[in-house]
């Protein structure tokens, strides 16, 4: 059976890959957008029951889809991310098969060659926007952790009713550990959460989204060719931010508040014993030093001399427990917040470092012509790890892809 | 502008960062000490060989170090006491990394003083109440800093030097320590 054959394939039927697809279309590109499951799938499928976006409605915006809603300050949920991307798919009439899975990929003299549930695929160029969190990351030492205690991931977590009652240890501060965090204490459960370096933020800033003013500054504008330590902020943990309609700040403080214990760094385990490192106070420091900056960065921007609320240092206790003894029975659950890779298996083009990561330059990978990258942390710019950035994003890969297209960046109509 | 020196030598070090991303073998390191045992609770170790950027390494000189106790712990105070020597260690290196980074932040330093407080329940030890740990319970890091910057950079230059500190790493994570008897 022959392959068929499409100037261009779309990996992921995502905000990210839909992008690809309306700026395809713009240009008359002939393309399909392979999709394991269903549009929006990690939406449907690989979240908790309570989460929403961390960016408020107004910042939503997708390509040719403003938010016009009744509530710009508010924060979608899960199920109505899958309405914005399925209702984004729809206007754009995107050419997606779901249930399609990606098997391999591999190039070829004049493209690459796809392997897929549902038969083969020649293309020119492929968009890889099968996203940034497919599989969760745990570490190594997981596997020595006692059998009676039980172990689940954000892909795996729902909601607080799924976890027996007794302590849970919530490991990582991102904005996952802290819901999650919050979520469980909240409940009744006693909570521990080992905490790393993490990023700071206060949900408001003289009143306005925090997000607002990262949008407004210039911030999220850096390019990632900018950016001092493009690797380090490549895999910076999301900020400790929940969207709820009380808009709420969710830091280390606000956890202590509701009764969650505060412990260092998961390092070890040791004869059934976690051990955790006495470090806590500094990465506390790091965060609060970094928070302050940037606010002060906002003020300098926006022109206020006039003192800011003053947000307090994360208190830290006096003394945070060392080690904690996970066959006695305190500990019940863990919870694995400990971050997210994509998963690459399928990919069969040398284009991963010696970390598993995609190399790409603001999402062209050099190393394979014609292969492109979507929909990853600070892929062109800081805007780029949130759904605002892949207008910007979208429109430059597909331009590029069609540069290197017979009649070269010709608008397509023409064969 | 006027160039700041503290007398280090970032460059050299951020180009070896950038060498040793490509080149992990290179970056393997081993430490080495011999220790000799004089007499009741006082040993003398030295350094001077060590393993790093794939071939041995020989210090400009030998360094000796006395080991022992005080006379409150009956002993003849020849040297001190070896638990102190982590935070001769924890001193050095969190100064040494302020001294980086303020040379990589352009800051320039006039003075740097620490006073470094292990504290130390020693029934640990002495096997009075195994409730008690043998070593330290906490220690506290208490900078003097003279520079030409703000607070809040003075204090961004203590937090960042912890970060990349080997010894505050080695003292607040567990490291594998493995005795033999050759």
């Amino acid at each position: 059976m022959s392959a068929e054959r499409v100037t261009t394939v779309v990996v992921g039927a995502g905000h990210a890959g839909l992008a690809a697809s309306r700026f395809l279309t713009g240009r008359s590109i002939d393309h399909v957008v392979l999709e394991r499951g269903e549009v929006a799938n990690s939406w449907r499928r690989e979240r908790w029951d309570s989460l929403r976006l961390l960016t408020p409605n107004w910042l939503n915006r997708l390509p040719g889809l403003p938010y016009t809603g009744p509530d710009p300050d508010g924060y979608l949920t899960s199920g109505e991310v899958v309405s914005l991307v399925e209702h984004f798919a729809a206007v754009n009439r995107a050419p997606v098969r779901t249930g399609t899975e990606l098997t391999s990929l591999s190039r070829t003299d004049d493209g690459y060659h796809l392997v897929t549930g549902a038969g083969e695929i020649h293309a020119r160029s492929v968009v890889l926007a099968s996203g940034a969190c497919n599989v969760p990351v745990t570490p190594a030492f997981a596997a020595a952790v006692p059998s009676p205690v039980r172990q689940l991931t954000p892909f795996t977590y729902r909601n607080p009713g799924q976890v027996p009652a007794g302590g849970v240890l919530v490991v990582g501060a991102s904005a996952t550990g802290v819901q999650i965090a919050a979520e469980l204490q909240r409940s009744g459960r006693q909570v521990i959460l080992s905490t790393g370096e993490h990023v700071r933020l206060p949900r408001l800033h003289r009143d306005r989204d925090v997000l607002w003013w990262m949008d407004a500054s210039g911030v999220w504008d850096q390019r990632y060719d900018e950016v001092d330590d493009l690797t380090r902020a490549r895999r910076l943990p999301s900020p400790q931010l929940v969207g709820g309609p009380k808009r709420e700040t969710l830091d280390l403080n606000a956890l202590t508040e509701l009764g969650v214990e505060l412990v260092g760094r998961w390092a070890a385990v040791r004869q059934e014993s976690a051990l955790f490192s006495g470090g806590l106070r500094n990465v506390c420091a790091l965060a609060d030093l970094k928070m302050n900056r940037l606010l002060t960065g906002f003020n300098q921007w926006a022109g206020i001399t006039s003192p800011a609320e003053e947000i307090a240092p994360t208190r830290v206790p006096a003394r945070t427990r060392l080690k904690l003894d996970l066959s006695s029975g305190e500990i019940g659950t863990i919870i694995w917040a400990t971050g997210f890779r994509p998963d690459y298996r399928w990919l069969g083009v040398p284009v991963l470092d010696e970390k598993g990561r995609l190399r790409h330059e603001g999402g062209v990978v050099a190393d394979s012509p014609g292969l492109y990258a979507l929909g990853l942390p600070l892929l062109r710019r800081r805007r780029s790890t949130f759904l605002n950035g892949i207008e910007d994003d979208a429109r430059f890969v597909v331009d590029h892809l069609a540069g290197r297209l017979p009649g070269g960046s010709e608008p397509a109509g023409r064969q | 502008m006027t160039t700041i020196d503290n007398g280090v030598n970032v460059q050299a070090l951020l180009d070896a960062r950038e060498v040793l991303k490509g080149a992990p073998e290179a970056a393997q390191f081993t430490w080495r000490a011999n220790s000799k045992w004089t007499k009741g609770v006082h040993s003398t170790t030295t350094i001077e060989k060590f393993f790093g950027l794939g071939q041995e390494q020989t210090h400009k000189n030998e360094t000796e170090f006395a080991s022992d106790h005080p006379a409150v712990f009956a002993a003849e105070d020849n040297g001190i006491t070896p638990i102190e020597y982590l935070l001769v260690g924890l001193a050095g290196c969190l100064t040494a990394g302020v001294a980086s980074v303020a040379q990589n932040r352009g800051i320039q330093l006039r003075s740097v003083e620490a006073t470094v407080e292990g504290n130390h329940d020693i029934r640990g030890i002495l096997g009075a109440d195994s409730d008690v740990r043998n070593g330290y319970n906490d220690i506290k890091v208490t900078f003097h800093i003279d520079a030409d910057a703000s607070k809040e950079e003075i204090e961004a230059l203590v937090a960042q030097s912890q970060k990349r500190s080997a010894v505050f790493d080695a003292l607040t994570n567990p490291t594998d320590v493995t005795v033999e008897v050759a």
